[in-house]
């Protein structure tokens, strides 16, 4: 059916310098969107079908290439703004719900951004870490909370507390999970090879275990979701951990939905599905209904793994987080993640990325509270998710309460995705979200598992350094030192929730 | 820069105050002349079965009624008395010293495997909790802190320190870094058994004190030896630890040297650092700290602050300098300077 809209403003316009371009037709070979295509001797473009995933430009030799957002102006207007009314054009056109990739696009303030950081001076010594210790090295899972001993009849006592199992992480930055079907399998093994090396781990999201990376099970996190998708009992031998995902923070409350045109014959027999059909996995679990089936469903998944792995639980940061983290702690799980409302996703309604949900600091930070408060901290590690930007956010998260995070959009961009947003496509010009053959083939899974392995290196040298000036040689003693940040510009109502100071007190 | 001092006799033969007095003043270059403190166990034999709060009135017009209703209702009041004092011209007092000798109604603490310390950690929480003008500074049996803000020989003066006997004593010349004015703030700070010194900083403050506040502790003061001594109190006396094992959650060892322990070493080592991650001090520090049966020293696992060790005959010392030991014992037997994370621990003979 025709509209009356005729053809939107561009967003975005690629223009060609003629005096430098050789016409050497890179651009033509790696839009996969269409943009460039030859007439005759000359490039045509066609910006409409652009995405601002920069492929062309980072392959043009002479730099000849350049983007343009939005380079058409609405008149201005501070309520009706180009988005809410470009929504309404797209609604009214199709009547449907608008989907949309990556994280929350909404403007609201960063709180990681206005948490400050501390360092000793005169009446502490920083620690210098190239010359002392500074330990980064992370257990998730249950920890006692008191010892027993027993006496030995030679008068020596002996340790009678049985450790649960835990995860050891050399880094307290693992990579978070996203599917083998929303991403391509050499994605999956770049991440899973960076996994490895870093001594750290990784989620393969729902999508089951891809053969091609057996090699690499005991640093994996198989998850297990609502959709069930993969998971048999070879699948959940195969983790090192199992996570349950109850929910997700881009889009809390709703279920996952991977488009069919990226269900391939491959994604098709790893996550046990008809070729080329739409995975939906449903908003529930249709075996929790309340918290008490929960336990159910972790204690059916320890049984079949002979409480060997930590099993894991991930949950959206909605308002009643603190409960619903108290609820779960009593679950049984070892660890609980939880995602903020930033969180990235392949694709989900654009009204729930960017309305629904609470930001990750403040998820932790009442999760923590909570926590301690019903002597629970010590039955789960809390893991932070959903927008962990750079190094200063892994260092936050853990001062306001969590023990590690999961990256997931970073580790992305460490591959080259430029965050356009339009994984749900499937034609990632990358070779990430994808699962077009030509395209996957651009992603070499040595090089990108090295560029992942470099972000993670680096951020952990970074960690070291911070925690080093401020005084800290161990991890643990930098969870839930709230003492240690000081709260810029944050209104006293935050302040108070996040147990947090004001700059200068 | 604090400087910190400790003495213990093993055969409880009592030590009157004027050698620790000597031993602190030597250590003036450590402190800032703005608080110091002493604290002495077996210094009140005439009550020992009594808990003898040491507590600090704004104005005892105003807040002994609010103290006197509060041990009323959690026991007996046995006797309570102005601590005597001796004014010092460059000691300004800005508070009353008192003491109580008191009986705690056991069964007021039902169910608790010490109901006496439990009430009496309760009722230290709630007092020094309220702005009620009142802060008991210690609150053990046949122990008691003197504490003021003042150089170490004119606090020792102004309470007649020497007048005092005990068979352990601890000290402390403080160096002031924030409200100078406040007495509560040098160190030791006692909760009935354990009393604590400090020469340090810790990095790890907020988390620490977060962590003994979910086990019902309060800390008012916001100084480091407040959260140590509950710390300990939590770990030995309710957690059940061995003093030994208590240190090393406190202070564990790294990982690298945990991985290098026969297995059941390592695995004792894993589980105090799973259960205590949230107990482990960080940061700069020497702390010495005793209870009536115990004398013990430790640092952080850099040792970035000193701690030196003294021995003659039956006594043991720990201080910030050997110098302080040597002002209290100048033959002495033997000088030890521990490795970091080499605690040291002093029992008296049963």
């Amino acid at each position: 059916m025709n509209s009356n809209f005729g053809s939107m403003p561009l967003r975005y316009r690629i223009s060609i310098d003629r005096e430098q371009c050789m016409e050497c037709g890179r651009c033509v070979e790696n839009c996969p969107y269409g943009v460039f295509r030859w007439d005759g001797d000359r490039i045509l473009i066609n910006s409409r079908n652009c995405t601002a995933c920069h492929r062309c430009l980072t392959y043009c030799p002479r730099d000849a290439i350049m983007l343009q957002e939005h380079p058409c102006d609405y008149r201005s207007h501070p309520v009706w703004t180009r988005s809410v009314r470009e929504s309404i054009y797209n609604q009214a056109r199709t009547g449907k719900i608008i989907l949309a990739g990556m994280g929350s696009v909404s403007n609201l303030p960063i709180i990681f951004d206005h948490l400050m950081l501390d360092a000793c001076q005169v009446t502490t010594p920083p620690t210098d870490p190239l010359r002392e210790p500074v330990e980064l090295r992370t257990y998730l899972g249950k920890k006692p909370s008191k010892l027993d001993f027993t006496q030995k009849p030679n008068g020596d006592v002996e340790l009678s507390t049985e450790l649960a199992p835990n995860l050891m992480l050399e880094t307290p930055i693992m990579l978070g999970h996203m599917s083998y079907g929303a991403l391509s399998l050499n994605a999956h093994v770049a991440m899973a090879r960076a996994a490895k090396e870093t001594g750290t781990f990784m989620g393969t999201g729902e999508g089951g275990l891809h053969p091609g990376l057996y090699p690499y099970q005991d640093r994996m996190i198989v998850q297990v979701a609502s959709g069930r998708f993969g998971v048999n009992i070879d699948y959940l031998e195969r983790g090192a951990a199992i996570e349950l995902k109850l929910g997700q923070g881009a889009k809390p409350g709703i279920g996952g939905h991977l488009p069919g045109e990226k269900v391939s014959a491959d994604v098709s027999r790893t996550r046990m599905i008809p070729q080329g059909s739409d995975a939906i996995s449903p908003a529930p679990h249709h075996d929790i209904y309340g918290i008490e089936d929960l336990p159910q469903l972790v204690n059916s998944v320890k049984e079949a793994t002979e409480y060997k792995k930590p099993i894991f639980a991930k949950i959206a940061a909605v308002n009643n987080n603190a409960e619903n983290v108290a609820a779960v702690a009593r679950s049984g799980v070892d660890a609980i993640a939880i995602d903020g409302f930033r969180g990235g996703t392949g694709a989900a309604p654009r009204v729930f990325r960017d309305h629904v949900g609470i930001p990750i600091e403040v998820a932790i930070a009442t999760a923590d509270r909570e926590l301690r408060k019903q002597g629970l901290r010590n039955e789960v590690s809390l893991i932070a998710c959903g927008s962990i930007r750079e190094s200063t956010d892994v260092v936050k998260a853990i001062a306001l309460g969590a023990d590690a995070v999961y990256i997931a959009t970073a580790a992305l961009a460490a591959m080259g995705c430029r965050v356009c947003g339009n994984c749900y496509q499937g034609l990632c010009s990358w070779g990430i979200a994808t699962q077009r053959p030509d395209l996957v083939a651009r992603l070499d899974p040595d090089v990108a598992s090295k560029q992942v392995a470099n972000l993670i290196h680096a951020w952990t040298l970074e960690i070291t350094e911070l925690m080093g000036a401020a005084g800290i040689n161990s991890i643990e003693s930098l969870r839930g030192n709230r003492d240690r940040l000081r709260g810029y510009m944050l209104d006293e109502g935050l302040l108070e929730i996040l147990d947090v100071k004001s700059v200068g007190a | 820069m604090c400087g910190i001092f400790g003495v213990m006799d093993k055969r409880r033969q009592m030590m009157d105050g004027s050698g620790i007095r000597e031993a602190l003043s030597i250590m003036n270059e450590r402190g800032s002349g703005e608080g110091a403190g002493y604290v002495a166990y077996g210094i009140y034999p005439d009550y020992r079965d009594c808990y003898a709060l040491h507590v600090f009135f704004d104005n005892p017009g105003a807040s002994k009624a609010v103290v006197d209703a509060t041990l009323e209702q959690w026991g007996t009041i046995e006797h309570d008395e102005a601590i005597p004092t001796c004014d010092q011209p460059n000691l300004k007092v800005n508070c009353t010293p008192w003491r109580y000798f008191f009986r705690p109604d056991a069964s007021l603490a039902p169910g608790s495997a010490s109901p006496e310390k439990d009430v009496v950690t309760n009722i230290v929480m709630q007092i020094n909790a309220g702005a009620n003008g009142a802060e008991i500074v210690s609150s053990g049996k046949n122990v008691g802190v003197f504490k003021a803000g003042g150089w170490p020989e004119e606090v020792a003066d102004f309470y007649r320190i020497q007048d005092y006997e005990g068979y352990i004593w601890l000290a402390h010349n403080r160096y002031a870094t924030s409200s100078p004015e406040l007495w509560e703030r040098p160190d030791p700070f006692n909760l009935h058994d354990w009393s604590v010194v400090e020469n340090g900083k810790i990095t790890t403050y907020g988390a620490n004190r977060r962590y003994v506040e979910s086990f019902g502790y309060n800390c008012s003061t916001g100084t480091d030896s407040e959260v140590i001594a509950y710390l300990i109190d939590l770990l030995a006396r309710k957690h059940g630890l061995d003093i030994n094992l208590a240190i090393r959650a406190l202070a564990p060892p790294y990982w690298d040297e945990i991985d290098r322990m026969p297995e059941a070493e390592q695995k004792l080592n894993r589980a105090l650092r799973f259960a205590y991650g949230s107990a482990t001090m960080n940061g700069p520090f020497t702390v010495v700290a005793a209870n009536p049966d115990t004398m013990i020293g430790f640092t952080d696992r850099g040792k970035l602050r000193p701690m030196v060790v003294g021995e003659c005959g039956d006594r043991l010392y720990i201080a910030s300098e050997e110098t302080a030991i040597r002002t209290m014992e100048p033959c002495v037997e033997s000088i030890t300077r521990p490795a970091a994370g080499e605690p040291v621990i002093g029992r008296v003979a049963q």
